[in-house]
């Protein structure tokens, strides 16, 4: 039996020994967020502080208790059965436990998040996978798989998709890369990752360019992570000039949500540095821009108050106060106002010229 | 039916000379009235005065000209131009106060000779369509043969407005305002069977009122045979509208049947069904005393038509033989105060001193008037009643203490029923009676509603919008017993709003709001309880498979674990 049943059984066990000495069992999770967290620039990522939340079975919480427990049964047969299942399918499954069942998708999968924090791992490992699409990859990277029914090895180069791209799978703990990039540039937007496809800016840059389409996934943020630490290439952000682009896509890239803190381990890119676009780009390159919305001074306002990483760096501190007394925001594609390859012909070299002045 | 009996079969002079008395105020409520019409009348004359120059003064009124066309009116044909105010606006409200007036009269007199009443109220189609013909027929004492026209035929006449005593009726307007309309719609005189006793014959008469004169002319007089012990039966043949719902014939038999559970009534629609309310209590209302008025009741006016009719000598006897509370040492304190000898003659004091005579009494303190003139319902009754009618979960009644409006003393008493088959939606249902009568008309106008809205229901564990009813299953019952109800129309539709009234209202709307509160409170805390104990059972069973699923359990070791854990969670609840 895996390490992971086995911890299952233990913890099924102690819930079942509770009830037969007639006391109220308990499970205790780690509490998931941002006020359980801190962050260590020498491990590079928003870590648990070690709250906890102990949901005991009262009357109250019986039925998400009962849900926990049936999730982590299904999460036990998954593993010993080497089986996957993703996040939708286990909702459907769990249509099949009458009155304990789900109404909708996120009450299951808070309860695979719940059941991924109890035992400090991550639901791929559970064989929970999710939905969602990785990433996309063009540039000078070659990745290594294998195909699953011959075992035989793939070698897959980037740099042959012409104007389509490499798709990160879910799982890529088993791919293997070889690359002469410089560094690897992480794009918020498919748009602007289209553009810089169709120009070969990485051939231009020699670099591997990833798309992250809006808050990266755990599969592209392990990637990247691999591609940074294996190949020792420096990791640049180019996101939109918002509070969303620069807490909940780069900051998840590079340290991790307080989320999914007890995963965060794996998936952060702790070299990953902020190439733009700064509040200060908005002066230098005089881009039009729009006002705030209210969700967005909320949020800077929040990361202000609240978020470990910005209190470590009083260069962000001061980026969001700039940003805050502007009262704008500004997004990648509005280089467009100048040339439709502005961006390319001027504003990334430039920037590039001086990655050591990024922000951290 | 009900009026002017009582009195008339115990002492016939003390009767006769009420009549006499009575006549009198009619005669000077009917000067009363041709002034004021005079007054509109001559408005019309007066306009053109200004607007049409000398020329043409033939157009000029001379005062003899006014003269020829001043004469007196009747209280017939004034009410015959104004009979909304008595409940005849419309057809349908007509139909009801015409059954409204009959029913309370027959009750009025059942009570006073102690008869427990058993009434029956007939519609039924007449040959012409909007007509019916409306039967009320009681086994109350009856009325003697000479009574009859008048009672029936004239206006104005009755026993009750002369006395301060609870009654129903108040001012011997009701049933012969309803016999004028009929007459005044159909054409068709009123028709009237009584009997007194089971040896006397009984009498029919049918009677038209001679509205110029506000005398009874007499169609049919004669002796008929009648089966009954006893009992009167008046017939009214009227222009009318039957409906159900909302202010129907139904609703008010309905809501009579509540305050007055020792009732038994019957009712036969149009359509020939019939209904029974039936009699839940033998125990009729208390017969109350009748009482003098108190002094801090009576205004000016009265204060001098009173010095001027009184057979006192003396001042001093004078208030305290004519009023309630006054002793004679009180009332050497009032005439010290009004600076007058206890000794004067009251006619010389009406013409010069009332004045001083009328501030004085306000000064003096004097005690509140007695309360044993008043019947309440009682709680008991009240409850048996809204049983009898409602079908409800929880039931409560409240009678207040008696207290006093202008010197008239009153008594409050509230109900609620709330739950079972009431409607859950909605606002409540506030039924008002006074002196067991139900108001079905200008709800919004009475003081009772007035009260009712001013609780604050949510304390009680009612939802209430600001300025609104509550709402929620719930039917509201409030009574008013007084010798003196203050209706703001002779309609008797409405209370008026006496700042006594309402304070008392909403004390006993307070006291019944509370004990709702607390079984709505109970009701809700158990209906919870069962909604965790059904929520528990629902999910410990699937605690109990995860278990045995991960822990390779048999499915005796799966029943264990839900009775363990059945008896921890029930355990913690408690």
């Amino acid at each position: 039996m895996s390490k992971l049943a086995t911890q299952i059984k233990d913890t099924a066990t102690s819930v079942r020994t509770k009830i037969q000495r007639r006391s109220k069992p308990t499970l205790s999770f780690p509490l998931r967020s941002l006020s359980n967290v801190k962050y260590h620039p020498k491990q590079g990522f928003l870590q648990l502080k070690g709250k906890k939340k102990v949901r005991t079975l009262t009357v109250g919480t019986v039925k998400t208790f009962a849900q926990t427990l049936r999730m982590m049964s299904q999460a036990k047969t998954l593993v010993e059965d080497d089986e996957i299942m993703t996040k939708r399918e286990a909702y459907y499954v769990s249509k099949n436990w009458e009155d304990a069942r789900f109404d909708e998708q996120p009450e299951s999968d808070t309860v695979i998040d719940d059941i991924e924090a109890l035992f400090q791992i991550n639901r791929e490992q559970l064989g929970f996978i999710p939905e969602e699409k990785g990433g996309e990859v063009a540039g000078k990277l070659i990745v290594i798989d294998r195909d699953s029914d011959t075992g035989k090895k793939l070698r897959i180069d980037c740099t042959k998709f012409g104007s389509g791209a490499y798709s990160i799978p879910i799982s890529i703990e088993h791919l293997k890369f070889e690359t002469k990039a410089k560094f690897v540039l992480a794009i918020e937007t498919a748009g602007m990752f289209q553009r810089l496809v169709k120009h070969n800016y990485w051939r231009k840059a020699n670099c591997i360019l990833v798309s992250m389409g809006g808050v990266p996934t755990r599969a592209c943020r392990r990637f990247i992570r691999r591609l940074a630490d294996e190949l020792k290439l420096p990791v640049y952000a180019f996101v939109d000039c918002d509070p969303y682009g620069m807490f909940n896509i780069y900051r998840t890239l590079k340290v991790g949500s307080g989320n999914a803190a007890h995963i965060n381990r794996y998936f952060c890119v702790p070299k990953a540095t902020f190439l733009g676009v700064t509040p200060q780009d908005i002066v230098d390159y005089k881009l039009p821009t729009h006002p705030l919305k209210e969700v967005d001074i909320k949020r800077a306002n929040d990361a202000l108050k609240n978020d470990p990483f910005v209190h470590h760096y009083k260069a962000w501190q001061d980026s969001i106060k700039q940003l805050l007394e502007m009262g704008v925001r500004a997004e990648q594609q509005a280089f467009a106002v100048h040339d439709l390859n502005y961006v390319i012909e001027h504003y990334l070299p430039e920037k590039l010229a001086a990655a050591k002045k990024f922000l951290p | 039916m009900g009026k002017a009996r009582k009195k008339l079969v115990k002492s016939k002079t003390k009767a006769v000379r009420k009549v006499k008395k009575k006549s009198k105020v009619t005669k000077k409520a009917k000067s009363k009235l041709s002034k004021a019409t005079k007054k509109t009348a001559k408005m019309p004359d007066n306009k053109p005065v200004k607007e049409i120059p000398k020329k043409d003064v033939s157009r000029h009124s001379t005062a003899e000209d006014m003269a020829n066309r001043q004469r007196e009116i009747s209280v017939a044909e004034f009410f015959t131009k104004n009979r909304h105010l008595l409940g005849f606006d419309n057809p349908r409200k007509a139909l009801l106060t015409t059954i409204k007036e009959g029913v309370d009269n027959s009750l009025d007199a059942c009570e006073e000779a102690g008869i427990l009443p058993d009434v029956k109220v007939v519609i039924a189609p007449a040959k012409e369509e909007d007509r019916f013909r409306v039967t009320i027929e009681d086994n109350g004492p009856g009325i003697l043969k000479k009574q009859i026209p008048k009672i029936f035929a004239k206006l104005l006449y009755g026993s009750k407005f002369h006395r301060l005593k609870m009654s129903r009726g108040q001012q011997g307007i009701g049933i012969s305002a309803a016999g004028m309309y009929g007459q005044l719609t159909t054409g068709k005189p009123i028709s009237i069977i009584s009997k007194t006793s089971r040896n006397t014959p009984a009498h029919h008469y049918e009677l038209e009122i001679d509205t110029k004169r506000n005398e009874p002319r007499i169609i049919v007089d004669e002796t008929v045979d009648w089966p009954v012990q006893r009992g009167t039966k008046a017939q009214i043949e009227l222009e009318a509208k039957f409906q159900k719902g909302r202010q129907s014939v139904e609703e008010y038999l309905e809501q009579t049947a509540i305050a007055n559970p020792h009732v038994l009534l019957q009712f036969v629609t149009p359509n020939g069904q019939t209904k029974t309310y039936k009699r839940a209590s033998k125990e009729l209302p208390v017969q109350t005393r009748e009482i003098k008025p108190h002094p801090y009741g009576v205004e000016l006016g009265v204060l001098i038509k009173m010095l001027h009719d009184t057979k006192a000598r003396t001042l001093q006897s004078f208030l305290h033989s004519e009023f309630s509370r006054v002793s004679s040492q009180v009332a050497k304190t009032i005439c010290e105060k009004a600076k007058v000898s206890e000794r004067s003659r009251p006619t010389r004091i009406a013409r010069q001193e009332a004045d001083n005579l009328f501030k004085a009494i306000n000064q003096t303190k004097i005690m509140n008037p007695r309360t044993d003139c008043l019947s309440p319902i009682g709680e008991e009754l009240i409850l048996t009643g809204l049983k009898k009618q409602i079908e409800a979960d929880f039931y409560t009644s409240v009678t207040r203490p008696p207290a006093v409006y202008r010197g008239n003393p009153f008594q409050i008493e509230a109900g609620l029923a709330y739950g079972g088959s009431l409607q859950a939606e909605g606002l409540a249902r506030v039924l008002r009676y006074a002196n067991r009568v139900p108001l079905l008309y200008q709800q919004s106008a009475c003081a009772m509603t007035r009260s009712v809205l001013n609780t604050a229901w949510r304390n009680y564990a009612l939802s209430q919008s600001a300025g609104a009813l509550p709402s929620g299953p719930l039917v509201i019952i409030v009574h008013m017993a007084s010798v003196w109800v203050p209706f703001t129309s002779e309609s008797k539709e409405a209370v008026a709003h006496y700042p006594e009234i309402i304070k008392e209202v909403r004390l006993a709307l307070q006291e019944c709001g509370r004990r709702l509160a607390v079984f709505i409170r109970r009701r809700r805390k158990a209906a919870e309880s069962q909604r965790k104990k059904d929520y528990i059972q629902q999910y410990i069973p699937h605690i109990a498979i995860a278990l045995r699923e991960m822990l390779e359990l048999s499915e005796r070791q799966e029943t264990t674990i839900v009775k363990q854990l059945t008896d921890v969670l029930e355990r913690s609840r408690s």
